[in-house]
């Protein structure tokens, strides 16, 4: 079982989510979150005061799935969230030691 | 206002209320009454409780919801609550014995002495306007001249945001309204009996319309002064101070805008001619303060900004205050430009420097604005530029008139703001805790959030 994590552009998550369903994906959870990579962040004035922006707001998405469907996973996620532009994210890859369904008490692959 | 106002009849229930040690005033007036009684017009009268209106809109939720927006989230509520707080005070304060200092009756140069309590003020007494033999009834004045006390005390709360405590505000109102605003008020536009009892900016003969000087300025020394005393915010130029919602700020600038119609064109105390030239140029001195601003913004390598756009619009109106009757629209579209190319390059470009912290440029806006407009208002009264002024109008002496008034008028507000501010501190110890200034003034000075989400 693997755990795929990525850092996506916000308006980049439906296109994602539609190729994950496609695939045969499950589920998914998404978070908002800010960071910086090689993107720089912004600047806002009021009034004459500048203030620099360093983190820049990202969508970060966990999807668990067994070990066969991962790597057409991950390049369902690198192509849906691409754009080519600085700032498209990353995508990590972690192997995962277990699972459980809460409801049925299901374990492992059965529970993702 | 142009000219001071004289009290005309006044009616029977009154005197009858009246305590013994003002007896001989009330003989002496009805001996007045007797002489001449003119009624108030209902036109006239309609309009000021309107205007009287209009200005509470300025302050409740006008100025509270400007300042409010700028602040940051965690100190929305305190910035609201020391709004509504200070207005209401000065209000109370009016009618025991602000009114009495500012207009209660002739007395000497700086002050007024008489109708505490508004003793002796009933519904049949009324007060003169500028025109001969024109009325309005003495409570409508009261009250107009009430939420101009208390919009200027409230405008000062920008200058002091998200470090004072709540309580030093309240003892700073209560010191400063008794020794700034109402002897300000009646030394510009208190007309006494003789020379002696007028008030001495009225008397040298300054022009000013609706409160260049008596709120503006006034509100602009007294916020660089607290500043000073009071010290900057935590982080200040360091750490992440972006206004929390410039919706807010925007919604206040409207209801500012709105509410100075009520301001200036009230300020002809009749629904007249005069009052219809005030209500233009608060159009047009507003629109040429917004323009500019943004103007400079772009000038100065910026982008045109929203805030920028709001920044003029106060500017403008700040501008055009003491010369809303006394300029023509064209002349008002100059102030504002003025206003909004000035304060814009203050507010951007000196300040910074300057390292006083006046958080919400109280001084920049209203301090400066308020110069600009009540020098200014000796140029817009020419008839070249469409002013009122007539064939034996001197520039000079005007001028020298205006800037004389506003030198004095800084001096007296800088000393007395200084004294309110050190009796505040010695009081109840000026500012909050770093603690308290960190986890924000709402809960900390109020137990509240302005925001539960």
């Amino acid at each position: 079982m693997k755990l795929i994590v990525a850092i996506i552009k916000p308006f980049k998550l439906d296109d994602v989510r539609e190729a994950l369903t496609a695939l045969g994906a499950t589920g998914m959870t998404a978070t908002e979150v800010k960071g910086f990579g090689r993107q720089k962040g912004h600047t806002e004035i009021y009034r004459g005061t500048e203030y620099t922006t360093n983190m820049v707001p990202k969508m970060k998405i966990e999807v668990a799935v067994t070990s066969g469907l991962a790597p057409r996973v991950v390049e369902a996620i690198q192509q849906a969230a691409h754009t080519g532009a600085i700032g498209d994210g990353k995508i990590f890859i972690f192997d995962m030691a277990g699972a459980v369904r809460i409801r049925t008490g299901e374990t492992n692959d059965t529970a993702i | 206002m142009r000219l001071g106002y004289l009290t005309w009849g006044m009616g029977l229930a009154g005197i009858a209320l009246a305590a013994p040690a003002f007896a001989q005033d009330a003989a002496a007036v009805v001996a007045e009454a007797a002489a001449a009684d003119p009624v108030p017009n209902k036109g006239d009268t309609a309009w000021m409780m309107m205007a009287t209106a209009l200005v509470m809109l300025m302050i409740i939720p006008g100025i509270a919801l400007f300042y409010g927006g700028l602040v940051r989230t965690k100190n929305m509520a305190s910035v609201l609550t020391q709004t509504i707080a200070v207005a209401s005070l000065a209000m109370v304060m009016w009618i025991i014995f602000g009114y009495g200092l500012s207009f209660g009756g002739d007395f000497n140069q700086f002050i007024s002495a008489g109708k505490f309590f508004l003793a002796g003020v009933t519904a049949d007494s009324n007060v003169a306007t500028f025109t001969d033999g024109v009325v309005i009834p003495e409570f409508v004045f009261v009250a107009f001249q009430m939420t101009f006390s208390a919009i200027t005390i409230a405008l000062i709360v920008g200058g002091l945001v998200e470090r004072m405590k709540f309580s030093a505000m309240m003892v700073f109102a209560i010191v400063w309204l008794t020794i700034v605003y109402y002897p300000v008020a009646h030394m510009v536009w208190y007309a006494g009996g003789d020379a002696a009892t007028t008030g001495l900016i009225y008397g040298w003969g300054a022009l000013d319309f609706a409160g260049g000087t008596v709120v503006h300025i006034n509100a602009g020394i007294t916020a660089l002064v607290g500043a000073l005393i009071l010290g900057k915010r935590m982080g200040y130029q360091k750490e992440l101070m972006a206004p929390h919602s410039l919706t807010m700020t925007f919604v206040g600038t409207g209801l500012l805008w709105v509410g100075w119609f009520g301001f200036n064109a009230g300020s002809a105390l009749e629904a007249n001619g005069i009052a219809g030239l005030a209500l233009i140029n608060t159009f047009t001195a507003t629109a040429a303060g917004v323009l500019f601003w943004m103007l400079t913004e772009k000038l100065l390598g910026h982008s045109g900004s929203l805030l920028g756009a709001c920044s003029g619009a106060i500017a403008g109106l700040v501008a055009v205050t003491p010369a809303a009757g006394n300029s023509g629209p064209f002349g008002a579209v100059l102030l504002g430009a003025l206003a909004g190319i000035a304060c814009c390059l203050f507010v951007m470009k000196a300040k910074p420097k300057l390292g006083i912290d006046d958080s919400l440029d109280v001084f920049g806006i209203h301090g400066i604005g308020g110069i600009i407009g009540s020098i200014g208002t000796a140029v817009t009264m020419l008839a070249v530029l469409g002013g009122p002024a007539g064939e034996d109008y001197q520039l000079g002496a005007q001028l020298w008139i205006q800037i004389k008034s506003v030198v004095v008028a800084i001096i007296w507000v800088g000393v007395g703001a200084a004294i309110a501010f050190y009796i505040a501190k010695a009081l109840t110890g000026l500012r909050v805790t770093p603690e308290v200034e960190r986890e924000g003034l709402d809960l900390g000075e109020h137990g509240e959030r302005a925001y539960n989400y």
